[in-house]
């Protein structure tokens, strides 16, 4: 073992790394009088010293972060296929633009006419995302995929209220990714699942009857679904919704399987949020910040948050007259950095480019699809999209299940896909590879997926002890929740 | 083929392995009549047109880095040392996902994990999340936290110092959930009285929010306000705009509120237009059960080495989802590791220091406006209150002020005029570490000349 | 497997033990089993009155919350207070240590409830699913 590696094993916390008398930071000269604190504030009210915060070199910091950054695995090191949350590739110019000082420095509360260059550029986007998606408005503001439905399920209960009218029921499937129905509850609503077809797809036939038993306000409902399947009776769908005066509320985490082939806006979505940190490739920082826009139709125009950006002429203004408002979802105007970063993207990919991200994510997931058959089960096997929901139905005969096959990945150096959802499938393996994978990563993948396959019939043990090569082994999780540490403290506390 | 996918010599290869002729055959699931054209854009553009591009956007704006800036209200300009920039562009943190798979995600987890012991100890409290989305969003999710703990009580009273834009969101938020909200006024002194707070409270208020520093840069007395919230049996909540304040003001978890929680910006997030910005949410130990958001915690291997799980994930949308303490899911986790970053380059002198000399640089430009005297036509509202870093600047035109002096090269703070007539006029001043005494020094020459 | 013929068992799988107006009640071992690993139970505050079949509590394991329903209607006398920090006693010891609730129970409430052989029977048509 080396001695890097060694290092880097040994590495605690900064707590532990704290030496007396190290400092990391030094400020410039006061060059103005001190002022005791005391003077203007009264001592109860004041602190001294914080206790036990660090006292680390600059060099210690870079060391620390440095080596606990080697423990993870991104996307800039290999294929991520998590399915849905769309690990792609991302570009290193977006990170250099948004850097540029006349962007990052920038200052919420500056006058408008000091900000021009930001709105321009925030109104940019949102004519890039209308015609992406061919809906009548968009708010830059949400800052995650859950906080745009938030924003959407609002702006539906608001267009209700605004015709006087309370409904209380929001369908939503069985299929549907957590946040759709915590989303709801906090919109006001509550929820009723609706199971799925044996194809996995939207039962039509629930959905009318839960329209016809009345206080319907809306359907959320992710295009295509978690299992990669385009909804075939969308339309019909919506249709049926809008007739009985309720809502589509679209969940656009998928967008990337259909952007430049289809329109939300042609589906008839009332409201769609868009992960631009999934289909626009602002990068996942590890879990977060992302940014959630929401694209409405024109029956939710005048529900939108405020404020929005309005051009008049050349001038691009901020605009808080906007009687029928939900009002404001956070404090100023979206994840600006994002938004900057996601222009960079669809600029640098343009029209054909986008579509092109499409066909490549979908073509991908079908060739990984068509090369895993057999190997693993496929518990839908109607034509997706942009990811493939297998299970372990076939392992779980020798006892191995999904998060085997998922840590035994790790060895084999992939990231595994997603596991968690969709709940209709036991043991699922969602596998969603991106457009950013050529065919020799893919080889690679296949060929450790079916070399774990053939472990799992030959040598079951070995993949339910994995992974071996993995900074850490198996974590205890029960430990963790049953006896909660969720802060370092000095060892004598 | 564009530069971020493989060639065409791959999509040839991957069509004959799944038996398509063309990639179109790929969509036929999805129905004619949704179907667009080509896209309403402009063709892919080369890295150096993408560039060119968003220079001309940030052209276009004032950059505070090219002014004497004492723009404050909720977002502060304070260190950024060059070590932060440095590792959060390291791929390994900000190209990898949310930390599912702790067996290649230590390094996010540790971070978070030390990110949630600066925010406890910054706070004085026992526990704290993975980040929220911002200050505003934070203070909502301490509402209603305390509405799901205290459920028969469906009113939450809000100190009028909070942030006008963070009373904005939860106004949004409280009222589909049918929670009413009552305004605590303030006084001559820029801050809440306890007995007006008092006579406001009742079994039917379950969280009272109050923020310090306030709007108007005044500290506000912490224990004796949550004496009055305890007596009333309705959670505290301290909600913190400025963060590197909590250097010098002892937290809200000193007098036993409940929760504390707000924006961490200051601790080296830029301003990017207001965001992505960093919120934080602390709370007692036995809020532990009911708080939104991710938790990171210690637990060890099958090997029996430490090491780092998100957990009590029941509380989470993923698992619990229609009953889950929050929607949240997507979180500001390179934010917190920036914040984490920066407080462990500042660690204990630093913090202090930022704080004082951000202290200290207000006071210098305070003593500069009283000693220009009372013929001043920009007057300090609350000489006499207890104050941090920043302070409001009473004057009939704050506008038109501010633009004189960005003639001179000074970005004067943010006029109140556009959070409306409900408060005084003038402008909200804040200096930091950061100001030099140059700037102090043009400032007040600046606001004796043209005020 | 066997269960205990002490008590009494609902298809939702708590058992119930009568004793004069007072019952005693759980979840069984077939439950504990498909819950996995408990790491928290959150029962109900003393004095709480329910209704037969209605939310008891909750369970949970790393990754799934699962409710309790009470197998009969009454008022919560006491709760089984070791489970707050040891919640594996619900996994180690269903039917003894691991025990919830006590109720205090009309007359006549266990109507409906299974014996032990109603409920072996019951796991057996369930497993054949």
């Amino acid at each position: 073992m080396s001695e890097t590696r060694t290092l880097r094993e040994r590495e605690g916390l900064i707590f532990e790394r704290s030496s007396a008398g190290r400092v990391g930071y030094q400020l410039p000269p006061l060059e103005v009088p001190q002022a005791d604190p005391a003077s203007t504030v009264p001592a109860g009210l004041l602190r001294g010293e914080i206790d036990g915060l660090p006292e680390v070199s600059e060099v210690d910091v870079m060391r620390h972060f440095t080596r606990l950054s080697k423990w993870n695995y991104s996307v800039d090191e290999g294929l991520y296929p998590l399915g849905s949350c769309t690990m792609k590739y991302n570009p290193r110019i977006n990170e250099e633009v948004v850097r540029l000082a006349g962007l990052a420095q920038l200052h919420p509360l500056q006058p408008s006419d000091q900000v021009q260059g930001a709105l321009a550029l925030m109104w940019q986007l949102e004519q890039a995302l209308l015609a992406v998606t061919g809906m009548a408005r968009v708010t830059l503001q949400p800052a995650a995929g859950a906080h745009g439905e938030l924003t959407g399920m609002l702006m539906i209960r608001k267009a209700l209220a605004a015709r006087g009218e309370r409904r209380a029921k929001v369908l939503i499937p069985d299929s549907a990714h957590g946040t759709n129905p915590a989303s709801a509850v906090f919109a006001g609503f509550e929820t009723v699942e609706v199971a799925s077809t044996p194809h996995g797809t939207l039962d039509l036939a629930a959905v009318a009857r839960h329209l016809d038993g009345g206080d319907v306000a809306a359907l959320m409902v992710t295009v295509p679904n978690t299992l990669g399947v385009f909804e075939p009776e969308i339309v019909k769908a919506a249709a049926m919704l809008h007739e009985k005066g309720a809502f589509l509320y679209m969940d656009g985490a998928n967008l990337n399987a259909f952007v430049g082939i289809a329109l939300p806006g042609k589906m008839g979505a009332d409201a769609l949020h868009i992960n631009l940190h999934k289909t626009f490739s602002t990068p996942h920082g590890g879990g977060g910040p992302g940014a959630g826009p929401v694209a409405v139709s024109q029956a939710l125009v005048p529900h939108l948050p405020v404020p929005m950006v309005e051009r008049e002429g050349d001038r691009y203004t901020l605009a808080y007259d906007r009687p029928g408002t939900i009002g404001k979802v956070r404090g100023f105007y979206g994840n600006f950095g994002m938004l900057v970063r996601a222009l960079a993207y669809i600029r640098s990919l343009g029209r054909d480019g986008l579509k092109s991200m499409a066909e490549g994510a979908v073509l991908n997931a079908n060739y990984l699809r068509t090369r895993l058959e057999g190997d693993y089960h496929l518990p839908y096997d109607g034509p997706s999209l942009h990811e493939v929901v297998f299970d372990d139905s076939i392992q779980a005969a020798s006892g191995v299940k999904n998060i085997d096959i998922a840590k035994r990945l790790l060895d084999y150096g992939f990231h595994p896909p997603t596991m968690s959802f969709p709940l209709i499938v036991h043991g699922a393996l969602m596998i969603e590879p991106t457009e950013s994978e050529g065919i020799d990563e893919l080889d690679a993948f296949v060929a450790a997926m079916k070399a774990i396959a053939r472990e799992a019939r030959e040598e079951p043990d070995l993949v339910r002890g994995a992974p071996y090569s993995t900074p850490v082994r198996r974590l205890d999780e029960v430990r963790a929740a049953r006896q909660p540490v969720l802060r370092w403290r000095r060892p004598d506390d | 083929m564009h530069r971020y996918q493989a060639g065409q010599g791959d999509r040839r290869a991957m069509l004959d392995a799944v038996g398509c002729a063309s990639v179109d055959e790929l969509f036929v699931s999805i129905p004619a009549e949704v179907r667009c054209g080509a896209l309403d854009l402009p063709p892919a553009r080369s890295e150096e047109e993408v560039r060119r591009e968003f220079w001309a956007y940030a052209a276009a704006n004032a950059a505070p880095e090219c002014f004497a800036s004492f723009l404050g209200a909720g977002v502060y300009r304070h260190v950024t040392p060059a070590v932060a920039d440095a590792l959060l562009q390291r791929g390994e943190f900000f190209t990898a996902y949310t930390p599912y798979q702790p067996e290649v995600s230590q390094g996010t987890l540790q971070a978070i994990f030390e990110f949630q012991t600066y925010v406890c100890q910054l706070t004085e409290l026992d526990v704290a999340n993975a980040s929220l989305y911002d200050g505003a969003t934070a203070v909502v999710e301490a509402v209603l936290m305390a509405a799901r703990t205290l459920p028969q009580r469906r009113r939450v009273v809000v100190a009028g110092t909070l942030h006008p834009d963070w009373r904005a969101v939860l106004e949004t938020y409280c009222e589909p959930m049918g929670i009413a909200i009552t305004q605590a006024g303030w006084g001559g002194d820029g801050r809440v009285d306890a007995g007006a707070l008092e006579r406001l409270l009742g079994d039917d208020v379950c969280a009272v929010v109050v923020a310090s520093p306030n709007f108007l840069g005044v500290v506000e007395d912490l224990p004796a306000l949550r004496k009055a919230i305890a007596a009333a049996g309705a959670l505290g909540v301290h909600a913190v705009a400025e963060a590197t304040s909590l250097g010098m003001l002892a937290p809200g978890g000193r007098f036993g509120f409940d929760v504390v929680c707000g924006e961490l910006q200051a601790f080296g997030i830029p301003a990017a237009f207001g965001g992505p910005l960093l919120g934080f949410f602390a709370a007692r130990q036995s809020h532990l059960r009911q708080m939104p958001g991710r938790l990171v915690g210690e637990t060890a291997d099958s090997a029996g080495r430490r090491g780092y799980v998100l957990t009590l994930s029941t509380r989470e949308q993923h698992i619990r989802r229609a009953k889950a303490t929050s929607n949240i899911c997507t979180n500001h986790g390179l934010m917190a590791l920036a914040a984490t970053i920066v407080l462990s380059l500042l660690g204990k002198k630093g913090v202090r220091e930022v704080a004082l000399a951000s202290h200290a640089k207000a006071e210098y430009v305070k003593a500069g406006l009283r000693a220009q005297g009372a013929g001043s036509r920009a007057k300090l509202a609350f000489p006499e209150s207890p104050a941090y870093n920043e302070f409001l600047l009473l004057h009939a035109d704050p506008d038109g002020l501010l633009a004189r002096l960005k003639g001179e090269g000074i970005l004067g703070g943010v006029s109140t005029t556009r959070f409306g007539a409900a408060w005084p006029k003038g402008i909200l001043v804040a200096a930091t570490e950061r100001n030099t005494r140059e700037e102090c020094d043009r400032l007040l020459d600046a606001l004796r000349r043209l005020a | 497997m066997a269960q205990p013929n002490d008590r009494l068992y609902t298809k939702t799988h708590e058992w119930i033990i009568l004793a004069g107006g007072e019952a005693t009640a759980g979840i069984t071992q077939y439950a504990q089993e498909q819950l996995g690993d408990v790491v928290f139970v959150e029962l109900p505050a003393p004095g709480k009155k329910v209704e037969k079949g209605a939310a008891l509590g909750n369970i949970e394991s790393v990754k799934a919350v699962s409710e309790v329903f009470a197998p009969m209607a009454g008022e919560v006398s006491a709760t089984n207070g070791e489970l707050e920090t040891h919640p594996e006693l619900v996994n180690q010891d269903p039917y003894g240590q691991g025990w919830l609730v006590r109720l205090r129970v009309a007359p006549g409430a266990a109507d409906g409830l299974m014996d032990a052989a109603a409920y072996e029977k019951f796991l057996a048509e369930e497993g054949a699913h």
